[in-house]
């Protein structure tokens, strides 16, 4: 029998906040990712499926779905890893608003990314020195592991404390602004810790690791989000967040 | 219908686990401590006091005050736990860290309920 005989059942969220699954059935292919499931979906059987991708190859971070209940990068997502008993379930990232199918707004995502402070801002140093950082520094290397973030929501999709509390940023947010943190050359770092730390910020954070458990390119905001707490928490002893 | 059904196969995971069991260990302490200081509050009355001894000498409750004290001992080790993971940054290795916390708790439970009886 070629693969090509079998067929998966696939079941897809259709609407928006309300709605319900509709189901497909989609020919079972060798090396088949969820995002070519849904692709041949929308080409061949329903062209007006809505979903998000463009690279395809997990660079750009869009096409973020929810697959058999759990956050996933569809296109780096091998059916065979993740398909049971021949089922495929597929909505949309949770803790986003719906717009239609599988397409979330991340408008409220990356609003949190803006008060989370997580952009560059310039020091009043002379403009033509190059500031040196020293790539074995602590803070270098707290960047480094923090900065491949490919802003794709999976983590804030899989965090608890998002879905129970509106105002909460967020794993990615943070973690970018634990990023931004770590650059010596921003002019306004007690900034940074301001912004986390006041209201629903770092220090709402749980520690569970949901986060961590399933960002497809292997951050751990988690960490990220602690060295937050422990920087803001100093700043606070030494009275230097007003 | 909604989307959620079965999205919570994400939580799927031992860090959510841990979690879920520190709240429910904490929740159970918060509820049974009290008791258990009003039942010491009555060794100042003997009679009430050995009433209640001998009510404690109960199997069933004997059990019931040995999970207690397996909360407790899994609530202690599973806060440290978090303290390790925001004050050390310690977050490799969690499922580990995890089951050492609940074979602690575990562990206490026993011997208290070995010690018991
Ligand atoms: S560790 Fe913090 S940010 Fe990560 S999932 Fe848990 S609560 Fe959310
Ligand atoms: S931290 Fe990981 S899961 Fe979260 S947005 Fe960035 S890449 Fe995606
Ligand atoms: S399409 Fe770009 S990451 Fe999947």
């Amino acid at each position: 029998m070629t693969s090509s005989d079998r067929t998966l059942k696939v079941d897809i969220w259709r609407g928006n906040e309300k709605g319900e699954y509709q189901s497909f059935e989609v020919p079972e292919r060798e090396n088949q990712t969820v995002l070519d499931v849904v692709t041949y979906i929308q080409r061949h059987l329903d062209p007006a499926l809505a979903y998000r991708f463009a690279c395809r190859v997990g660079v750009c971070g869009s096409c973020t779905m929810t697959v058999n209940g759990r956050p996933r990068w569809t296109c780096r997502t091998h059916v065979s890893r993740v398909v049971k008993g021949g089922k495929l379930t597929i909505a949309p990232l949770t803790n986003l608003p719906v717009i239609r199918d599988l397409v979330t707004d991340m408008t409220p995502f990356f609003e949190k990314w803006r008060d989370a402070r997580g952009r560059f801002v310039a020091g009043d140093g002379p403009k033509d020195e190059l500031a040196p950082v020293q790539p074995e520094s602590r803070e270098r290397s707290a960047a480094s592991a923090a900065i491949e973030c490919i802003n794709c929501g999976v983590c804030y999709s899989a965090c608890d404390v998002v879905s129970w509390n509106d105002d909460y940023l967020g794993p990615a947010a943070l973690n970018r602004a634990w990023a931004a943190y770590n650059d010596v050359r921003d002019g306004d770092r007690n900034g940074i810790l301001k912004a986390v730390s006041q209201g629903a910020g770092c220090h709402t954070c749980h520690s569970h690791q949901s986060c961590t458990e399933h960002c497809p390119v292997s951050l751990n905001p988690t960490f990220s989000i602690a060295g937050l707490k422990r920087a803001s928490l100093k700043a606070k002893l030494k009275g230097a967040l007003k | 219908m909604s989307i959620s059904g079965i999205t919570r196969a994400s939580r799927a995971h031992p860090g959510f686990v841990a979690a879920l069991v520190h709240r429910l260990s904490g929740l159970a302490l918060a509820i049974f401590l009290p008791l258990h200081f009003l039942t010491l509050g009555l060794a100042l009355d003997e009679t009430a006091f050995a009433g209640a001894i001998s009510w404690s000498n109960q199997p069933l409750v004997k059990i019931s005050e040995s999970l207690l004290v397996a909360a407790l001992a899994v609530h202690f080790a599973g806060g440290l736990r978090v303290l390790a993971i925001e004050f050390l940054g310690l977050t490799r290795a969690q499922s580990a860290w995890i089951a050492c916390c609940f074979a602690f708790g575990a562990g206490i439970g026993i011997l208290f309920l070995m010690r018991a009886f």
